[in-house]
């Protein structure tokens, strides 16, 4: 149980509007249905990433209906039916914006949090 | 629908399916890292959070929400409407009537006044008009054409396509037993300027529109139902018209009539002979045009406009002054515009006045769902929701209301229709079509947000737990007023057509009782086409006129008879400017009067007062002196105190009475006025008064000069004064009338009484119509006061309990309420009664006959009002006085 308790801990809201690029950034190497989706989000931010699932389905659908990602119903050995989502083309398109936009963003704070650097360029 | 909630609801499943597919992975792997099966779905489950939430936001992504909410709304109003059966009834009858009495009295404008003409691009379309300085329109109508003024513009426009046409009337003696019939003369490509395709047959050719070409003529349509059946075959064969044996080429489409009522016959324009044709001093033709394909309406004006002024010198001595004008095409709906506009703004009020009463009920059952309300609110409803869900309810109340008022209007619509006094121009254009039915609609959701707004208003429920927690029975001052605002609006409305309503009936009143100057009384007046071989020849015309008097007055019953052009209260007048010296200033400076000509029997016969000198007698013809007999109104404006016998007016426009002549000559001399007769309301017994010609002078009908006697023939009446009732006296009258060659035909005849009844007709039926407005406002009204008064007393039990346990007596809690509603009525009225001046003004501008009589109706009108709303007080107030304090204290 005290495993289980830190291993809930330590974790960071995932920041407004940023969501969507990370879905679509995890479906891009293979299809996966919501709960994979989380784990994995989980797992490739070190565990510091949390996906809040009263988020996550609602991210899903909309996406969904957006036409950037599309899903499937399959049967698992699992036992259930598992609905898998998989990236659309259009989904592709919008990932490489959102990643730009992304990209600039985080270079713009950067260039925020260390002044002294951006001075130093020349 | 029904689709589309399948699909949600697989959906929904799938949805479920999923969480249910991560909560069920989540546990496995929790079972995995060596918990319990119980702790692995505690686990699984707090991670996951909120089931029910997370359904619900994702269903939110699937869009489309709103719809449901509808259907949910919906369901919910209609849930409420079913345990409200009496609430549903009356505020749907109420709409309904509303709706359906606008719905009619806007097909009526949407036909009558705003449709475009019925022809192929109506905004082409052009009339051309001629105006002089000083032409009054509303008397005379506008101005026309001279025909060869007509070919000149149609020559020299590059711009129109112009076409003509000129009413007239004649005898048929063939096909069928003689008949006289009305007559379009037109140029030969009125149908193709217009676009309007034959019905059979084909249109007239330019080359028969000459003098001596061929006779042709095109019938219409409903005389080719009536006549030939109907039957293709009809081409080439004949009618004869005023003695010529016309061929018909081609019969007119259904309903064509492009000025006054459909004509019998078309003739070709040009092969009319008529001297007045030749005349550019006479303007009998109406001028219409279609622009040319790249023409402006403004280049066609300017152009037109030039050959008015070329005219204008050409031909000084008889269109000097005259300029030519265009103006797109108007339906030619004469005055009628002004009172339809009157009774939609009527049955407006109406509608009005049934929003509040179920705005106020709807209210009511707002408040009393208060703590419903509020409950939800306290649940997450958001204020949007509830406001929505108020709107809901109005809507569904009004478009049923809205469908049940257009079937009303549907089956209603043509009963009043033939109910119009006299006819409605454009009847035939009134009906519930796509415009009728989008305004409706527009209506009906106006109606609900009227009547939705209030309780919608008082849904975002502030003050959630105080509602919850206080007692059903609080009332918020804001919530009385706005009840009290429902009662004074409809105070405000109801006054409003009551005052017009009671404005009509005195105006009604008052008309009727006016004496009409003649005696209406067993008295018959008929119009009779004289024989074609008599009017062939003018000599004979006076004989002619002379011989039917003579029949008439054989025909056992008739008393005396005589003849004359111009009869009252009968469409048709003529009017001549005259002046009192030699020094006759231009044409529209001088006075005008109303002129008839007429036998000597005429005063003997209509029971007109001589009140000095004489009238004509058989000494009295061409050659002899000139003289006319004027009525008093004359006397008095021409003379002052004056006496005007003996006296003498200079009439330049009138024909001089000279025998041997064969055109238009002015007299050198004066008529002499030979006597003074009262006056006689010609213009109907309502609309006399302020008719802005009023002035009448008689000429003999002897005296008409002979070039003038066949148009003058086309406009003559016989009127018969008789011993028994009029109207048994048309047959023999008929029969007696037909002359030696039986070709003389009777036609309109109507009882002077008929006639006297009939120049009210729009008063009576504006009365009849104001009438039912004000009895329903006023019926409504009543109801509203009675359900506010009803509800706010039902909410006051405690108090009015309280009251009584401290020694009020059932009087003074009865005069409570009864002040609580006169307070709401005063106030009502107040407001109201500035607005009824206004409307009051307003008809006594549209009405003829009206008197300026709104503040002392209003003065009338107000205590029935108060006693009506307090009836309407009585029963609520009573039921306060019975309170029983121990209960109603309980009950708190």
């Amino acid at each position: 149980m005290s495993k289980h308790k830190k291993r809930y801990q330590n974790r960071t809201e995932i920041l407004q509007g940023t969501l969507d690029m990370l879905i679509l950034q995890t479906l891009q190497w293979a299809p996966r249905h919501g709960y994979a989706l989380s784990k994995a989000i989980r797992t490739n931010s070190g565990e510091i990433l949390k996906v809040d699932t009263g988020s996550l389905y609602p991210a899903l659908h909309r996406l969904e209906r957006k036409g950037w990602i599309a899903s499937e119903w399959k049967t698992s050995e699992l036992g259930p039916r598992l609905r898998i989502y998989r990236l659309t083309q259009a989904g592709r398109r919008q990932l490489m914006s959102e990643r730009s936009r992304w990209e600039r963003l985080t270079a713009a704070i950067a260039g925020i949090l260390n002044p002294a650097e951006k001075e130093n360029v020349p | 629908m029904k689709w589309a909630f399948w699909r949600r609801e697989r959906r929904n499943e799938e949805l479920k399916e999923e969480i249910e597919a991560h909560l069920l992975l989540a546990e496995r792997e929790a079972l995995e890292s060596g918990m319990t099966k119980k702790e692995a779905r505690q686990i699984a489950r707090r991670e996951f959070g909120n089931v029910g939430v997370t359904e619900e936001v994702t269903r939110d992504m699937w869009g489309g929400r709103w719809l449901f909410d509808l259907f949910y709304d919906l369901r919910y109003a209609v849930r409420g409407f079913r345990q409200r059966p009496g609430f549903v009834a009356v505020s749907l009858l109420t709409l309904a009537l509303g709706i359906g009495a606008t719905t009619v009295m806007f097909s009526l404008v949407s036909g009558v006044l705003l449709k475009p003409l019925p022809y192929q691009q109506p905004d082409r379309l052009v009339a051309v008009n001629g105006h002089t300085e000083g032409w009054n329109e509303k008397i005379y109508g506008e101005q026309k054409l001279a025909y060869l003024d007509f070919l000149d513009c149609r020559r020299e426009s590059h711009s129109l396509d112009l076409a003509a046409l000129v009413y007239n009337s004649g005898t048929l003696s063939a096909p069928g037993a003689p008949q006289y019939v009305d007559y379009f003369e037109i140029s030969s490509n009125l149908f193709s300027v217009l676009r309007v395709p034959l019905a059979v047959g084909r249109a007239f050719l330019p080359e028969e529109d000459n003098i001596g070409a061929a006779r042709v003529a095109i019938l219409g349509y409903s005389f080719w139902q009536r006549h030939f059946d109907g039957k293709g075959n009809v081409l080439g064969s004949s009618v004869v018209l005023d003695q010529k044996r016309y061929t018909i080429v081609g019969v007119a489409p259904a309903g064509f009539r492009l000025y006054g009522n459909e004509p019998e016959l078309y003739t070709p324009l040009g092969q009319d002979a008529a001297g007045y044709l030749r005349n550019r001093a006479a303007q009998p033709v109406h001028v219409v045009g279609r622009l040319r394909s790249g023409a402006t309406l403004r280049q066609a004006q300017a152009e037109v406009g030039l050959t008015g002024s070329h005219l204008a010198q050409a031909y000084a001595d008889t269109n000097k002054g005259r300029s030519l004008q265009v103006k797109r095409l108007e339906p030619p709906v004469g005055d009628v515009g002004s009172i339809l506009w009157l009774l939609l703004g009527a049955v407006g009020l109406v509608l009005l006045i049934a929003c509040a009463n179920v705005a106020s009920l709807m209210l009511a059952r707002a408040i009393s769902r208060e703590r419903e309300l509020a409950m939800r609110v306290a649940l997450g409803a958001s204020r949007g929701r509830l406001v929505r869900q108020c709107l809901t309810e109005s809507a569904l109340l009004s478009l049923l209301g809205g469908t049940v008022g257009v079937m009303l209007a549907n089956w209603s619509l043509h009963p009043f229709l033939t109910f119009w006094p006299g006819d409605l121009p454009r009847a035939e254009e009134v009906q519930l079509d796509w415009r009728v039915l989008v305004f409706t609609v527009a209506m009906s959701v106006l109606t609900s947000v009227l009547c939705g707004l209030a309780p919608a208003w008082r849904a975002p429920v502030r003050e959630v737990e105080q509602t919850l927690r206080a007692g059903a029975r609080t009332l918020t001052a804001g919530t009385r007023r706005l009840h009290a605002a429902f009662v004074v609006s409809e105070i405000a409305l109801a006054i409003i057509l009551l005052v017009s309503a009671g404005m009509l009936g005195r105006a009604l009143l008052h008309a009727a009782s006016l004496d009409p100057g003649l005696d209406i009384r067993n008295l018959l007046v008929m119009r009779v086409g004289l024989s074609p071989a008599t009017l062939a020849d003018p000599a004979k015309i006076p004989a002619g006129w002379q011989d039917l008097v003579n029949r008439a007055r054989n025909v056992p019953g008739v008393q005396s008879a005589t003849a004359v052009d111009i009869v009252p209260m009968r469409q048709g007048n003529n009017e001549y400017g005259y002046w009192t010296t030699a020094d006759v200033p231009p044409e529209n400076k001088q006075p005008m009067a109303l002129a008839s000509s007429a036998t000597p029997d005429y005063l003997k016969v209509m029971g007109i007062p001589l009140l000095e000198g004489r009238f004509f007698d058989d000494h009295d013809r061409l050659g002899s002196e000139p003289v006319i007999v004027v009525d008093d109104v004359l006397a008095k404006s021409a003379f002052g105190k004056q006496d005007a016998l003996g006296k003498s007016l200079w009439i330049p426009n009138m024909p001089c009475p000279q025998p041997n002549i064969n055109k238009f000559v002015e007299c050198s001399a004066p008529f002499k006025i030979a006597g003074v007769v009262g006056h006689v309301r010609y213009w109907g017994l309502a609309g006399d008064d302020q008719a802005q010609l009023r002035a009448q002078f008689y000429y003999p009908f002897a005296q008409v000069a002979p070039p003038f006697l066949n148009r003058w023939s086309q406009l003559m009446s016989i009127a018969v004064r008789t011993t028994v009732p009029p109207l048994t006296l048309v047959e023999p009258l008929r029969r007696e009338l037909r002359g030696a060659a039986g070709d003389q035909v009777l036609y309109q005849a109507h009882t002077m009484e008929e006639l006297a009844h009939e120049s009210l007709a729009m008063q009576r039926f504006l009365l009849l119509l104001f009438g039912i407005f004000a009895g329903l406002a006023l019926v409504l009204a009543c109801i509203g006061i009675y359900g506010v008064l009803a509800y706010l007393t039902g909410q006051r039990v405690p108090e009015i309990g309280l009251r009584m346990a401290i020694g009020a007596s059932p009087a003074n809690v009865t005069w409570l309420v009864l002040r609580q509603s006169l307070g709401m009525v005063f106030l009502g009225i107040g407001i109201g009664a500035i607005t009824a001046v206004a409307a009051g003004r307003i008809l006594e501008s549209l009405v003829e006959g009206m008197q300026p009589t709104v503040l002392s109706t209003l003065v009338t009108m107000v205590p029935f009002l108060v006693l009506a709303a307090m009836l309407a007080s009585l029963v609520p107030a009573r039921r306060a006085s019975r309170v029983d304090p121990m209960k109603a204290l309980r009950q708190e």
